[in-house]
This record gives C-alpha cells, structure tokens and sequence, in this order.
C-alpha cells in the first residue's frame, strides 16, 4: 500500500515537473534556405533556454499562408510563432490578430533594424514582426557574355539600356536568352515583378480616391515592353516561367541577365550548384529616370498570432532568431555568405560582410524601395510590389493571370488591360472602396 | 465464337500497352531517379536518365531534418483507421439500398454523392471552428472521422453495386435457414463480397493516404501525415527539387508497395460485374 502510494506520488511529481518544465513552441515557417538553417541551429537557443522546447511546421509558402490564416481567423492557437512576410503584418495587425513585440529584450536594439523593413513591419508606430531576413529584387548578369558583346554594366541601369543589352547578347540557336523574366501568374509571382517594374514607368493600381488605373497610358508603355523584350529576347514559355524556373535556366547558363529577389544572389554564386557561379555580376534594378526604380521590398518575419498561450517564450524565440548573436552565430558556424540578409544596419557595417559581392547592392537595392511612397505619383496604400489590402491576393493573381496571358501571346496587350481594369473595378466596388 | 487474333496484331496490342503503362508511370519513375541526383543535376539540362552520380544524400538529409517514421505512421492510422470506420458503416448501409431498396433509395444515393461535388474549402472554417471547440485540432482521431465522412459516399456507391450483384435469394434462403439479420451480412453477404470489400478498402486507403487537403489544413505537427512531409519540401524560393524528390519518394512507397502486392485483389474488385 504504502509502495502504491510513493509510486503514485513520484509519478505525479515526474509528471507534474514535465509539464512545468518544458514549454512546446509550435513554429510554422517556410521551407527557405535560411529558415532551414536556423532550425540546425536552435540547439543553442535551447541551450540558453531550457525550459522551452520548439516543434517546427514547416509548409510550402501558399499552403502555409492558407493554413496560418486559418487558424489564425478562427483563433485556432495551433501556432505560437508564424513565418510572415510584409504583405501580411499591417493587414493582421490592423484586425488584432497579431501581438506587438514590446518586449524584445533590452539588448535586442530595435533601431538597428534596416528603417524600410521596420517600417513595413510596423503599424501605428508598434512593431508586430521581427525581419528574419529580408529582399529586395536587382538585375544578375554575365558578366563573360557582357564582356563579349562589348558591354559594360552600369551600377544602375536604365530599362532602355537592359533592353538593348539582352536583345544584342541573345542568342537563341545556343539557348542563350538575354533576360530572364518571372511570367507565371500569381500575386507573389508576375505581379511582384511587373507591379514593381510599373513603378518605375510610373504606373500604379490605384490613384488616390482607389480608382484603378489600368486604363492609363504608363500601364500600356510598361505591359508593351515586357512583353516585347520577353518576345524578342526571352526564353520559351516564359509564361510559366517562377523564381525557380528561372533561377535553373541561370544556372544552366541560359540567361544574360535575371531580374528578381536579391536572396537569389547566394544561389547563382554557389558552386556546388551553379555552372556560372564565378561569372555573375550584380546591379541595381533599373529605371527609367523618374525617381523610382523597379525593385522590390519583402521581410520573412516572425510573429506572435494573438490567439497563442506562450506569448512570452514565442518573444524570447523570435528576440534570438532575430538578434546580432544569431547573425554572428551563423557567420561563426556556415561563414558570412549565409547570414540572413537585409535586416541590420549593423550587419552592413562589418567588414566581414561587406567582402561578400552582393552585399551592397542588396542593402542599396533595400534602401531604394520605400513601402509608403512605392511609385511616382502619391498612392492610398502601402507595399511596393503589392497592395497591402485583404483583397490584393485574389486581385493581383487575377490580373497577374491576364497579363501572363498576353506574354504567352494569348491576348493582346491592350486586351489583358481592358480585362484587368474591369475585373479590379467590380472588386473594388464590391468591397466597398468606390461606389 | 472466339476471335482469332493474328500474332502481329497481339504485338502491336502489346507494344502499345506497354508504352501506355510507361507513359503513366514516366512521372513516378522520374521522380525517383531524380531523388538519387545532387540538386544541381536535378536540374541540368538536358537531363540525364541513368548517367549520373548516384547518391543517398537526400535521403539522409531528408531523415535528419524530419522524423519520416512519425509521418508514415499517422498516415497508416488515419488511412486504415478511416477505412475501417467507412466500411463499418457503409456495409449495412449497402446492404438495406441493395436488398431492401425503397422508393427513395436512388434519391438517397443521389444526394450521398452530390456532397462529394461542394469543394472542400467551402466548408473549411466551419469545420476548422468545430475542431477548434471539440479540441480536435492536430489529433488523429479527428481526421479519421473528417476523412471518413469524406470518403463514405464513394464506399457506400461501391458496395452499393457489388452487393446488387449478388443474388438476393442467397439471402433468402440464409434467412429461412433462420439467419438473423446481423448473421446474414457477416456469414453470407460479407464472404461473397470479399473481392468487392477487399478492392473498396484498397481503394479507400489510397484515397485517405493521399488526401491532401484536411490533412494539411486540420493538422500542425503531432497529427502531420506524409502529405505534410512532402509540402514540407516544395520550396518557392530555391531549388529543392532532389530533397523533394526524396521525400515524395519516401511518401508514396508503402502505398506502393501495398498496390503492388494486392493489384490482381484490385483488379478483380474494380473489373466486378463488368462482363456479364
């Protein structure tokens, strides 16, 4: 009886000090290089902490962004931690879903944050999201094939001057194509390209009263130059061309020069896995000379859902993964090439980091967007290559299915804009912005 | 009367199939070449079929940044687990529309399956919010029963059309050897069904092992299948292509394998009734 007794009693206790003692974080997060990366590297963080455990979902980034809104809509609290980009935060934090980071720890140094990213992360002057890593878009070049045509690239180009460099470097009978272009349809995809390009013609979705624009002339020039620059010196089926398709073909050596995310920059100077890994040279997105230039600004970040238990560990988590030690700790253990980019001004002042040869142009790249003033002419929203309204997914991808379309020569130009005008404008008088 | 075929036809009839068998499972087979490439020949062009470096790293790398055997084993419990539910309530069901059909039973039948035709993720928050409040979240337990509701129509519309191939006065006659009702289905229906039985719940456990919509969107780590396995490395910012071929690899091999070994049970339930 008595032994029953103690066994019960020491099995309460074992059970009791299990629950106390190991708090579980469940962190849903994108299957990136760099996330990747920070879970081989949590045994450190466990090491300062622990009493905290993490269990990680990692999930392609559209099926985490339909899993996270769920759960996130209907307070579900599967997710202590979320992985967001900058689309999301001032959309989830105007409606409360989100926490706001206050409490990041007195030698976290929240001014060190690169201002645009902050910005983008932040709503009524409160942070809801710490950057992890964060991207702008730039142009990737050859420099061998420049150098045999006789070219040479500028540090900032203008659009004319691309154009004419990818027609005189392509050559198709060798499969070599002088850009390489995003075309498949999807708000993240095409529409992050051409939304961004836009602002650098001038063009933008909505003038100041949420009237759309795509019946305005900057629209026309923008769509007739990407679609004959992609005719004339693009690869086949550009139409169904992503990040990944063309981040193969410049790989392979198929592109003169490569337009997107600055985060690219560590893949095609990999030689492990590209064949032109010492011949890419890098500039910054072109303009066309009126103020803005055609890049883009996105931060994965990490979040607090509202509807979480463990609000204080999931800040402790996100204070580390996000801090100076862990970008030290990365350097220390994979060398300065893999540290997550685009967060820390002080990150762009080490002399380390600033051998590595994309280094300055992706923070010069993050510094030219600006989320709050993203085009020429004044605009009612924030976000450069997107819209941050709830409406902006469903929208952008439409669009962005239109003008796939009139790159794979299915409609014309002016046809895809026409359908693009009245699709946005139904949308936009259905959720109430015009009347 | 038999109709001769001439042995060049049977030939061409053969080659044929053939390629029609490869064509199909061209994509599979690609896919697992693919999981023995080092990314970077993932995705040279042009390909290589057989000549490259063979290599197990993926696999490896695979397993040490996530627990394959948690996955694989709730796939197993909610695919089984789902199926077993089904057809505990799918043979009665068939049964009573099969032998004791009323003037309704094509209507019932009819609107069974009309469920099937509303996409799922029209339903998606309410059942999200009845898991949220029942504490199914994340279990097992709960996506056996989603994935059995899903799947029962289809169970019920196959056994449905076994059981009317079988004659009712075999049934008849059980009964007027004194065979109760319960007796009757599991000694006399049952074992004269078995192919039928035997090629439904094949057929149902593919359907749940491959379910990929509720059992990604009901589940986060503890209740994850192979299908979040797989989502797991699908990548729109990097070139994961050999890892994710690895793990689509590893996520349909035991489906597979059990394809394999019960294909001519398959075969025989799904060709049942064809030829009269």
């Amino acid at each position: 009886m008595r032994l029953k007794a103690l066994l019960l009693g020491t099995s309460f206790l074992a059970v009791s000090g299990l629950t106390a003692g190991a708090e579980t974080l469940t962190i849903a997060t994108v299957n990136n290089g760099d996330m990747i990366r920070m879970q081989k590297l949590t045994d450190d963080f466990k090491a300062k902490n622990p009493d905290i455990d993490l269990e990680w979902v990692t999930l392609e980034e559209n099926v985490l962004r339909q899993r996270v809104t769920t759960d996130i809509a209907t307070k579900g609290g599967q997710y202590d931690v979320l992985t967001i980009g900058t689309y999301e935060v001032p959309i989830w934090a105007k409606q409360d879903w989100l926490l706001p980071l206050e409490n990041l720890g007195e030698d976290y140094d929240v001014d060190d944050l690169l201002p645009p990213i902050r910005a983008g992360l932040s709503y009524e002057d409160k942070l809801y999201a710490a950057p992890f890593y964060g991207e702008s878009s730039m142009v990737m070049y050859r420099t061998d094939l420049f150098e045999e045509a006789g070219l040479e690239m500028p540090e900032a180009p203008t659009w004319e001057f691309v154009a004419d460099a990818a027609r005189k470097i392509t050559d198709k009978d060798n499969e070599i194509y002088g850009i390489c272009l995003r075309g498949k349809a999807g708000w993240g995809e095409n529409m992050a390209f051409l939304t961004a390009t836009a602002n650098s013609f001038g063009a933008r979705w909505f003038d100041e009263n949420w009237q759309p624009q795509f019946d305005q002339p900057q629209w026309k020039e923008t769509l007739d130059f990407y679609v004959n620059l992609m005719k004339d010196a693009g690869p086949p089926g550009a139409s169904s061309n992503g990040f990944n398709e063309n981040l193969a073909l410049f790989q392979s050596g198929k592109c003169g020069m490569w337009i997107d995310a600055t985060v690219a920059a560590s893949f095609v100077t990999d030689p492990e896995e590209s064949t032109v890994a010492d011949k890419v040279g890098f500039a910054l997105a072109p303009d066309n000379g009126l103020g803005k230039r055609g890049n883009w600004l996105w931060a994965w970040s990490l979040a607090i859902p509202a509807g979480t238990q463990k609000a204080e560990a999931a800040e402790k988590f996100i204070a580390w993964a996000t801090s100076k030690d862990y970008l030290e700790l990365v350097a220390e253990k994979e060398g300065w090439a893999n540290v997550p980019p685009g967060t820390r001004t002080s990150l762009y002042e080490n002399p380390e980091y600033a051998k590595i040869p994309f280094a300055k142009m992706t923070i010069d790249s993050i510094n030219t967007a600006d989320p709050n003033s993203p085009t020429v002419d004044p605009v009612p929203y924030v976000g450069v290559q997107f819209v941050a309204i709830p409406e902006f997914q469903g929208l952008g991808t439409a669009v962005g299915q239109q003008f796939s379309a009139a790159l794979a020569g299915q409609v014309t130009v002016d046809q895809a804009l026409q359908s693009a005008q009245q699709l946005t404008q139904r949308e936009m008088m259905k959720s109430g912005y015009i009347k | 009367m038999a109709r001769a075929i001439s042995p060049r036809r049977k030939w061409t009839i053969t080659v044929i199939a053939w390629l029609l068998g490869l064509a199909i499972f061209f994509p599979i087979l690609w896919t697992v070449l693919t999981s023995f490439k080092t990314e970077g020949e993932a995705i040279a062009s042009p390909p290589s079929l057989v000549a490259f470096d063979w290599t197990l790293a993926n696999y490896f790398e695979v397993q040490a940044r996530s627990n394959y055997f948690k996955y694989v084993g709730n796939s197993i419990v909610i695919a089984v687990g789902s199926t077993l539910l089904g057809l505990l309530i799918a043979i009665p069901a068939a049964w009573a529309m099969a032998f004791s059909p009323t003037k309704r039973t094509k209507d019932v039948l009819m609107w069974m399956l009309s469920t099937k035709m509303l996409p799922p993720v029209g339903v998606l928050v309410p059942i999200y919010l009845i898991f949220r409040d029942t504490g199914l979240l994340d279990s097992r337990i709960g996506l056996i029963g989603v994935l059995t509701m899903i799947n029962l129509p289809i169970i019920v519309w196959m056994l449905y059309t076994y059981f009317r191939e079988i004659p009712g006065e075999i049934l008849e006659a059980a009964r007027m050897d004194g065979a109760s009702l319960a007796k009757e289905i599991v000694y006399v229906l049952t074992p004269m069904a078995l192919p039928g039985i035997a090629s439904t719940m094949l057929l149902n456990i593919i359907l749940a092992w491959n379910e990929a919509f509720w059992t990604l969107n009901l589940t986060a780590s503890s209740a994850a299948p192979l299908t979040a396995f797989i989502a797991a490395y699908s990548s729109p910012e990097g070139l994961f292509w050999a890892k994710l071929s690895a793990a689509s690899t590893l996520a349909i091999a035991p489906i597979l394998i059990m394809g394999w070994f019960s294909q001519r049970q398959l075969i025989r339930g799904l060709t049942f009734g064809a030829v009269k």
